[in-house]
Formats: C-alpha cells, structure tokens, sequence
C-alpha cells in the first residue's frame, strides 16, 4: 500500500471517529466529545488562516506590491495599513486603533447593504406582488402580503377590521413558520444521513 | 391498580428518556438504508426550472459556481453541486469555481476535479477555479464589471489571461448563470448584487433550513432555479438520471418524517391523556 492509500484510509478512520466522538454527546457530554469539539474549532481556525494567508493576503497584496507601479502599488498601502490595524487588537493598550478599521468595513457594509436592500429586496419584491387577481395563488399571494403587513400595523389597537386583517395575518404567519420548521426537521434528518451514509459506505463498506 | 398502571405507563410516555428518540430515529435512518430502499421523487417546479435553463445554455456557454457552504452542510449541498457539475460537463457548458467561504473551497474543489476528470475536462479549457477572496459583497459587485479586478489570478496563480477558457469571459453579462451552492445568507447578497444590479442569472442551491427564505425570490423572478435540501438534489439526479446520495436519502427521509409525525401525535395524546387524568381526579 503506498502512502496516499495509507493517507486515504487513515483519513477515513479518523474521521469515523470525530463522528462517533460527536454523536456520543447524545448519549451524555462526555471528555471525547470535548476533544472532537477542540479540534474542529482548531482545525477550522488553523485552516481558515492559512488559506486566507496564502490565496489572499500573499496573492493580491505581497505578491501584487511586486507586480504593479505607480497608483496601483501604493494603493495598496491603505488596505495594509488597515489590516495591521486590526491586528492591534491583540495588544490591550493599542487595541483602540483596531476601530478605525472596523469602522471602515462596518461603512462599505453599511453603504452596500442600504443600496441592495432597497434595490434588489424591497423594490422587486414589491414589485412582485402587483398580480392581476385572476388566478387562486395571486389572490392568495396579494391577501397574505396585505393581512401580514397589517399585523405589524402596532399604530392602532388590532380591533375591528384592522382586528379580522391582524389575527388573519397570524394565520399566514403561523403556515410560513410551520413550513420553515419542516424544512428544518428535513435539514437535520439530512445530516444524520450523511454522516450514517459515510459510516456505512465509506468507513465499514456495507451499502 | 389498573389505574394506577396506566397513569405510571402515560407518565412515562410523558418523560420518555430523549435517548430513547434519538436511537429510534437512527434506526429509522440505518434501516432502509442497509436494505438500500428506494422512495419515488415528484419533481417540483423550482428544480425543473433549474434543469431546463442549463438545459437550455449552448455547448461553450458558461456558469459560475460559489461554493458558499463548508463541511456542516456538506450532505444537503455536496449532491446538488455535483449534478449541476455533471450537467454542465453534459452540455459542454463551461464552469468557473468561486466561494465565498474559504473553509468551503476544498469541497468545492474536490467536486469540481471529480466531475471534470468523470467527463475528461481540461482545466483552464473546460473549467477554471478562481479561489476563494473575502468580503462576499464587495467581491460580488466587483465582478459585475470585470472579473479580474478580484481574481487577477486563479488558485493555482495562473493569470486568468493565460487561460483560454476565459479569453471571453470578464463579468456576469458573459455568464449563462450564476449557481450559488450555499448555507447562509450568501444568496441574498448575490440577488441583490448580482442579479438586482447586473442582471445576472441565479440558481440557488441552498439548505432545507435556508430554501423557505428564497420562494419568494423564485416568484418574483430573481432566481431561475432553486433547489432545497436533499430532495431537491434528489430530483435533480432525477432528472439527469444519476442516481447519486439525494435519491440514496429519500427513503430514509420518508421513513423519518413518518417516526416524527408519529412521535409528535404520541406527544400530544399522552400529554393531554395525562391532563385528563389530572383534571379528573
């Protein structure tokens, strides 16, 4: 067996056991189930930075400082700066520093979000629901939206017609969460069928 | 006696050790999965319309993948990233590779090469993996106008000039389509950068948890396609006729969502059999 069999079986056997370590968490929490937890959150971490170090950091700033002249090079000087800033966070009495560019990304965030919210959410979505009333689903989509609305309506006590349009919207409300949760049930189901599918394909070889 | 038997057998139910559940349900999901039973997938609009515009890209037209997901959602999005791959190959369609998790791109990878090696596609001719750039939104506008302003190279470091494949190719306008395989909110930015702005053609692969927040998007038109949890997977395989783990799980599915319902109805009977009992006495 060469190594990179060694390699795939070896990868095998210790994910079957990262599994199995998860999942003894059911029976009770237990020091095994700890140890899978660390190392996860380690490995994640270790992994994250390494690969943010090498295909973005190296590539588009180090390597790119090399690569380009004039205004394109020393642009790249301010998202340097920047970033060592953030870096300032690990040290208590500088860690103040760390804010200036939070605040810069909390603003490009900020500026994007504003702008997609209203142009790609709010706007199409509205759009979307001004249906001719000629078929069920289009009557049933424009009512929803109005009832639904009208429930957040907190201006006036929920009494009368505002009462019958309010409580109507709880109806939609409650079948829009109760789809949501059996979509839920049906996402966790999935990864324990993953995971069982990878015991018994990949680990024992049985299916 | 008798009634003192049934009121310990109720309490019981009642506070029925939740181990107990979680051992049933994984029998429940081993069984017909051993014995390799199969379930008969209904395909849903969402995925036909998702099938029917690749179907209907040209041979040399092209569709990028973001790999918004990483391992926790792998059983849900894996299947589906893998039969949109094939379908593409299928149609000579060619596939760029993005994402916008880092800790995802491996999965993402990996599925691209296996397809691509499956359908003896040739990198930077057939298919291209730009990588991974942080800052989701940013990176999303800045492609609407050239894609080189973020991915000046690929993964490997190759200059995206030096690949044929993208001789053509420098922002959403020389896409077919866009297929965003992600667990989180990633979608929303895509729609309202990608889609909203530069028009861009989105099909949304997303988590059974996450597919109910994007129906709405498919009604207004902003997605061409949508696919939900395992079952949509399922019934794309369905529709390319490659079986793969979506139609594998729809039995166990089945199974599962049987044992749920049948526990809930036990819940509640026992629960308000218990309450009878003690308004009773």
């Amino acid at each position: 067996m060469g190594s990179a069999g060694f390699m795939q079986i070896f990868g095998v056997w210790m994910a079957a056991f990262f599994t199995l370590a998860i999942f003894s968490f059911l029976y009770k929490d237990n020091v095994v189930y700890k140890l899978a937890e660390h190392v996860y959150i380690g490995l994640s971490a270790g992994y994250w930075l390494i690969y943010v170090m090498f295909f973005d950091v190296k590539p588009m700033l180090v390597d790119a400082w090399f690569q380009k002249e004039g205004f394109d090079r020393y642009i790249l000087l301010l998202p340097a700066f920047l970033g060592l800033l953030m870096l300032t966070r690990m040290v208590p009495k500088i860690s103040h520093y760390s804010r200036a560019a939070i605040a810069f990304t909390m603003g490009v965030a900020a500026g994007l979000g504003v702008t997609g919210a209203i142009h790609g959410m709010i706007l199409p979505q509205v759009r979307a629901t001004f249906l001719p009333l000629n078929s069920i689903n289009n009557i049933i989509i424009i009512v929803g939206v109005l009832v639904t609305l009208s429930y957040f309506y907190f201006s006036r006590e929920h009494k009368g017609a505002l009462g019958v349009s309010a409580k109507t919207g709880i109806i939609f409300l409650m079948v829009a969460f109760g789809a949501a949760f059996g979509y839920t049930v049906m996402a966790r189901i999935s990864l324990l069928i993953g995971r069982s599918y990878f015991l018994y394909h990949d680990w024992l070889g049985i299916i | 006696m008798t009634q003192d038997t049934q009121k310990t057998f109720l309490e019981k139910l009642n506070n029925i050790d939740r181990r107990i559940i979680f051992l049933v349900i994984f029998i429940v999901v081993s069984v017909p999965m051993l014995l390799k039973l199969t379930s008969p997938v209904q395909i849903s609009p969402e995925v036909q319309k998702a099938y029917d515009y690749i179907e209907s890209i040209p041979a040399g037209g092209a569709v990028m993948f973001s790999v918004d997901y990483d391992a926790t959602s792998m059983p849900e999005i894996q299947p589906m990233i893998l039969c949109l791959l094939s379908h593409c190959f299928q149609k000579d369609v060619k596939v760029l590779l993005t994402g916008m998790l880092a800790i995802g791109m491996p999965l993402g990878t990996q599925a691209l090469e296996s397809t691509a090696a499956e359908y003896g596609k040739k990198y930077g001719v057939d298919y291209v993996n730009m990588g991974y750039r942080p800052g989701a939104q940013a990176v999303i506008v800045a492609m609407g106008r050239e894609i080189r302003d973020i991915f000046a190279v690929d993964y490997q470091g190759t200059p995206m000039d030096a690949l044929p494949m993208m001789k053509d190719i420098h922002n959403y306008g020389d896409l077919a389509a866009v297929a965003v395989m992600a667990h989180g909110a990633t979608p929303e930015y895509w729609i309202q950068f990608a889609q909203a702005r530069y028009g861009a053609k989105l099909i949304v692969g997303t988590t059974a948890v996450g597919a109910p927040d994007y129906y709405n998007y498919l009604q207004a038109e902003q997605l061409v396609g949508l696919l939900g949890g395992m079952r949509g997977a399922a019934e794309y395989e369905t529709l390319i006729d490659k079986p793969g783990l979506g139609l594998l799980a729809m039995s166990p599915q089945s199974w599962v969502h049987l044992a749920i319902i049948a526990l809930i109805i036990l819940g509640n009977v026992t629960y308000l059999l218990t309450k009878k009992k003690l308004g009773a006495s």
